[in-house]
């Protein structure tokens, strides 16, 4: 891990440093008085952590730290314990450290440095590593577990779904789907505008229906009850003359 | 009145008698100037740059294990911004123990 020290004290440089030398698989590789040479230094070079003083002349550390473009993890060293929770507000800030600086205190800030460092990386290569889906696939199509397979289904290759005990049984164009689920989550899952249940049974592909009776809906070759509660619904829907 | 040591010092130097004495001077040195800065802008007026001066020679009392001495020096440094000098004797009485024992070392 490579970190920076920033502290206009040439003495708080030098214990910062002896402390440092100390924690294993830490290597301070440069050290400013200032806050603009530290910045012209980041500009150019990457650092894992910055050890910051808060009390600068001109310059403070939280100006500093406003400055930074792609920031590393921040941890403040400074002789008053008041600015701690102004220190916290920003997010880079990963701990507070008062002067005389201790080891093991030191120590422990470093151990956070690494975790959170850790932590990042991790999210990072998961969120890089996630399969991009385009938006439109999703709203396109379902994905349904059978025999331990995701199976695609084009919505709107659906004709009919019909509640079967734990399972559900897809009617499509070409194909029969047994899933194990219920018919209200995959109602959830489903366009509004495009399915309707019409029973307590039967979710249809409203664009599918052939004709209607009083009490059915004609989809393919198969006759789907309509019960009378929805009976309305489904006329609502309908494009009628 | 409260004596400086080189504890906080031994320790992190962990037997290092030249980071020990390399410090020493360094802190003499910044510790000096410290001071007559504090006077210079003291006799100004210049509050706000003295309360600087203070807060540095006040990181120097930590280092040189002046507790007390630290303490008393922070509530001198809270109040001289407004023109309060709570502490403001007990502060300026230290600071020659302070160059004092940092040159016979």
């Amino acid at each position: 891990m490579k970190g920076i020290i920033v502290d206009d004290e040439l003495s708080a440089r030098l214990i910062l440093k002896q402390v440092a030398i100390n924690v294993p698989n830490l290597d301070i590789v440069a050290d400013f008085e200032n806050a603009l040479q530290a910045l012209k230094y980041l500009n150019k070079n990457v650092v894992d952590v910055i050890f910051l003083d808060i009390h600068m002349p001109d310059f403070t550390g939280f100006d500093f730290i406003e400055s930074l473009k792609n920031p590393p993890k921040v941890v403040l060293t400074t002789s008053d314990r008041n600015f701690a929770l102004e220190a916290f507000e920003y997010k880079i800030v990963v701990d507070y450290l008062l002067k005389p600086i201790e080891l093991n205190r030191f120590e422990k800030a470093i151990e956070k440095v690494k975790t959170i460092n850790l932590v990042e990386d991790v999210t990072r290569t998961k969120i890089k590593n996630e399969p991009k889906v385009k938006a439109n696939e999703t709203d396109d199509t379902l994905y349904v577990n059978i025999d331990r397979r995701l199976v695609k289904i084009d919505l709107s290759s659906i004709c009919v779904i019909e509640a079967k005990g734990d399972y559900i049984k897809i009617i499509t164009e070409n194909k029969n789907y047994i899933v194990h689920s219920s018919l209200k989550k995959i109602e959830e899952k489903l366009p509004h505008e495009m399915f309707l249940k019409v029973h307590r049974s039967y979710v249809i592909n409203i664009k599918k229906i052939i004709d209607i009776e009083d009490n059915s809906v004609l989809i393919n070759k198969d006759v789907i009850p309509v019960s009378r509660v929805n009976r309305n619904e489904l006329k609502r829907r309908l494009n009628l003359l | 009145m409260e004596q400086p040591n080189l504890s906080y010092i031994k320790k992190i130097s962990k037997g290092e008698i030249e980071f020990e004495q390399t410090l020493l001077e360094i802190i003499n040195e910044e510790l000096s100037g410290e001071i007559d800065n504090y006077y210079k802008f003291l006799q100004e007026n210049n509050f706000e740059k003295a309360k600087f001066y203070i807060h540095r020679i006040k990181h120097k009392m930590s280092i040189l294990g002046l507790e007390k001495s630290y303490e008393i020096t922070n509530v001198f440094e809270k109040s001289i911004k407004k023109g309060d000098f709570k502490n403001k004797e007990y502060f300026e009485s230290i600071l020659p123990i302070m160059l004092k024992f940092l040159q016979k070392l």
